[in-house]
């Protein structure tokens, strides 16, 4: 069977699978579209949180990513795993133990003010509107490379396919419905890296054949990584693994970026949702261990993958006559990925010198490592098909859990607890549907047509999250002294300025260029001095007005226990 | 139910919690050394040293830091599971779900 064929197959199987799993664990209860029940098992949830936290970006654009930095890719492996360690020890099991639904609900009391918990609600509408319009892209750019078909007709089917389980399901559907579509993702991901692997350096383990030596052509015998060195050296490039050199971030921006997207990791809404879905703090302890052990899975192969395919597009393609380029170059070169412009008019691909970041007389699209991958090395179609396979159920996971954060800001924290207090509980729940039901509709047409904005936003979201939320959340919990007036002024100063930081770089207004960063941090990692503005505002303002009354501090000593039950 | 139990704010709770900032403590130190001290600050020294085929640094910040990420949690996990049987603040619903849901901890 030919590819496509694999493909049509492999997808209509896991969209069957999905939708059979979200019918069968329907949400009838508020509780249960919200948090499904409180009775998911933490290895379920584990899987789920994993699904849930790796998106289109994790699965297809990283590798592709840390294969053109080199040594500074470890921004995004470290930054998005070790912000699972803050999730761990300062957030999950008390926000468990706290109950109730949702995070804003947590700032309205612990900071005894509605108005608290409006900034939090917005905070989580706007993080997640930026996140989840690359999600829906993520669905059309897969079906149009695998199934060729128009970029938006393939969002409009993984629409129907997410409005269906999401709005039916609820929580309870979508975290089943997750715990599968891991599998998927992660399968698809192993198996083409696993296959590379044992064909570069003869160990099916991509972590440890990342240490081994190259088995065949010009660099056999050396280190894979030395051979990688060595071709960086010969083009004129700076080393696959330098650090800080030029041409590469520089040391203190490394540091600001890694910072803000761990702290993002831990204050994205959509992921400390998923806290409140299992029985308890202690489940809540330990699915976040069995969640960082799924997401490691795909974290330490990607660096693997990164270097794999940096090898072989080298090897492949650098002094090759382009009348010779090998065929996956040709069906990639069809769909604009990768593009040869012959400045020296010599009819050879040379990949050296050329502006920064490019090379040489090649454009590659980052994408293309992971998605060409499997054909690059010459796998079998059922396989690529995989890969398609895969790329939907990471970006239709992480699409599903967004808009259940999405939903429930609306229907919980400002309809029924603000705008329409009298609400029933069939009525909250028709509110919670129809929002995501609008939700899925936005989403799905910022995939169909990108504002130019919107793709450039998405990264910044981990910035947003990491000087609005986190800071609130952990003197919160840590901190008894922490007031109302504190909390506000800290989230709207470390999220206001950064937003700022963010648009006036991207929007180039007023001349502004790198060189005028503070202190040399990119608007990448801005979210890190957000993150420390908004502590250096909260604890201040915090320590001039009144304190707490002694019922909020009654509840921060209540959440520090596992065993009392919620007020 | 044990004796001494911790009532909120009384001396037990007090003892959980301080119990609980020492090993979030420790852990976070561990946390920081990892990530930003050697497999940033510390990255240009460490790569002079191979690792099997890695560069020292390089293997800390694009493999080692995550699976001492994994182990920190983990080592969380138990240790707070001993603290809340030492001071007898387990929630049994959640200790048998837990058990139901495989883990052995």
């Amino acid at each position: 069977m030919e590819v496509r064929g694999w493909t049509y197959l492999l997808v209509a199987l896991a969209f069957a699978l999905y939708i059979g799993i979200a019918l069968w664990s329907r949400a009838r209860t508020t509780a249960g579209f919200y948090v499904a029940g409180r009775s998911v098992p933490a290895l379920a949830n584990g899987m789920a949180t994993g699904a849930d936290w790796m998106s289109a970006a994790s699965f297809i654009s990283m590798a592709g990513l840390i294969s053109f930095m080199g040594y500074t890719g470890a921004i995004y492996l470290m930054g998005w795993t070790g912000g699972f360690v803050l999730l761990a020890l300062l957030l999950a099991p008390y926000l468990r133990k706290y109950g109730k639904f949702t995070t804003p609900e947590f700032l309205g009391d612990r900071y005894y003010s509605q108005l608290a918990r409006v900034v939090g609600a917005l905070c989580t509408l706007f993080i997640s509107f930026t996140y989840i319009a690359g999600q829906m892209r993520g669905v059309g750019v897969v079906f149009s490379r695998f199934l060729e078909v128009p970029v938006e007709f393939g969002v409009v089917i993984g629409m129907g396919i997410v409005l269906l389980y999401a709005t039916v399901g609820g929580m309870r559907g979508v975290t089943y419905t997750q715990v599968a579509q891991y599998c998927v993702l992660i399968a698809a991901y192993l198996i083409p890296a696993a296959a590379i692997s044992w064909k570069i350096t003869g160990n099916p383990l991509p972590q440890f054949g990342f240490g081994g030596a190259v088995a065949e052509g010009p660099k056999a015998g050396l280190f894979l990584l030395e051979a990688l060195d060595a071709l960086h050296r010969e083009l004129g490039l700076p080393e696959y693994t330098a650090a800080f050199v030029p041409g590469k971030k520089a040391m203190l921006d490394v540091l600001a970026i890694t910072c803000a997207l761990m702290v993002g990791t831990a204050g994205l809404p959509h992921v400390l949702i998923r806290f409140y879905t299992v029985p308890g703090p202690r489940a809540a302890r330990w699915s976040a261990l069995f969640a960082l052990i799924f997401i490691a899975l795909l974290y330490t192969t990607a660096p693997a993958v990164a270097a794999f395919a940096r090898v072989n597009l080298i090897q492949s393609l650098d002094g090759v006559a382009y009348a010779d380029a090998p065929p996956w170059f040709r069906s990639w070169e069809q769909t604009g990925l990768v593009e040869f412009h012959d400045l020296d008019g010599d009819g050879r691909i040379a990949l050296g010198g050329g502006a920064q970041g490019a090379l040489g007389e090649l454009t590659v699209d980052r994408d293309i490592m992971v998605l060409a991958n499997p054909e690059i090395a010459q796998l079998p179609a059922w396989i690529v098909a995989l890969v398609a396979a895969g790329g939907l159920a990471a970006a239709l996971s992480t699409a599903a859990g967004l808009l259940l954060v999405i939903s429930s800001a609306i229907s919980h924290d400002l309809g029924k607890s603000w705008l329409a207090p009298g609400l029933s509980e069939r009525g909250e729940l028709r509110l919670a549907r129809s929002a995501a039901a609008l939700a899925v509709i936005f989403a799905g047409a910022q995939g169909i047509w990108p504002l130019a904005y919107i793709g450039q936003v998405v990264a910044y979201a981990f910035g947003l999250a990491a000087s609005s939320f986190f800071p609130a959340l952990v003197l919160g919990i840590f901190w008894k002294r922490a007031t109302r007036e504190g909390a506000v002024a800290g989230m709207l100063c470390g999220i206001g300025f950064t937003a700022a930081y963010i648009l006036w770089f991207k929007s180039g207004l007023f001349g502004a260029g790198p060189e005028h960063w503070l202190f040399g941090i990119s608007p990448e990692g801005i979210g890190a001095m957000g993150m420390l503005l908004n502590f250096a505002i909260a604890i201040p303002v915090s320590l001039c007005t009144a304190p707490p009354p002694a019922a909020v501090q009654r509840l921060v000593e209540e959440i520090r226990l596992p065993d009392r039950s919620g007020a | 139910m044990v004796a001494g139990k911790a009532e909120e704010g009384g001396a037990g709770a007090r003892a959980y919690w301080r119990a609980n900032l020492r090993v979030m403590g420790v852990l976070l130190g561990i946390w920081f050394v990892a990530s930003y001290g050697l497999g940033i600050l510390l990255v240009e020294p460490l790569n002079r040293l191979q690792f099997f085929g890695f560069p020292l640094g390089f293997w800390m910040a694009q493999q080692g830091s995550i699976y001492i990420f994994v182990l920190l949690i983990f080592a969380y996990a138990l240790w707070m599971d001993r603290l809340d049987r030492r001071y007898g603040v387990a929630l049994e619903a959640d200790s048998e779900a837990q058990e139901a849901g495989g883990d052995s901890g």
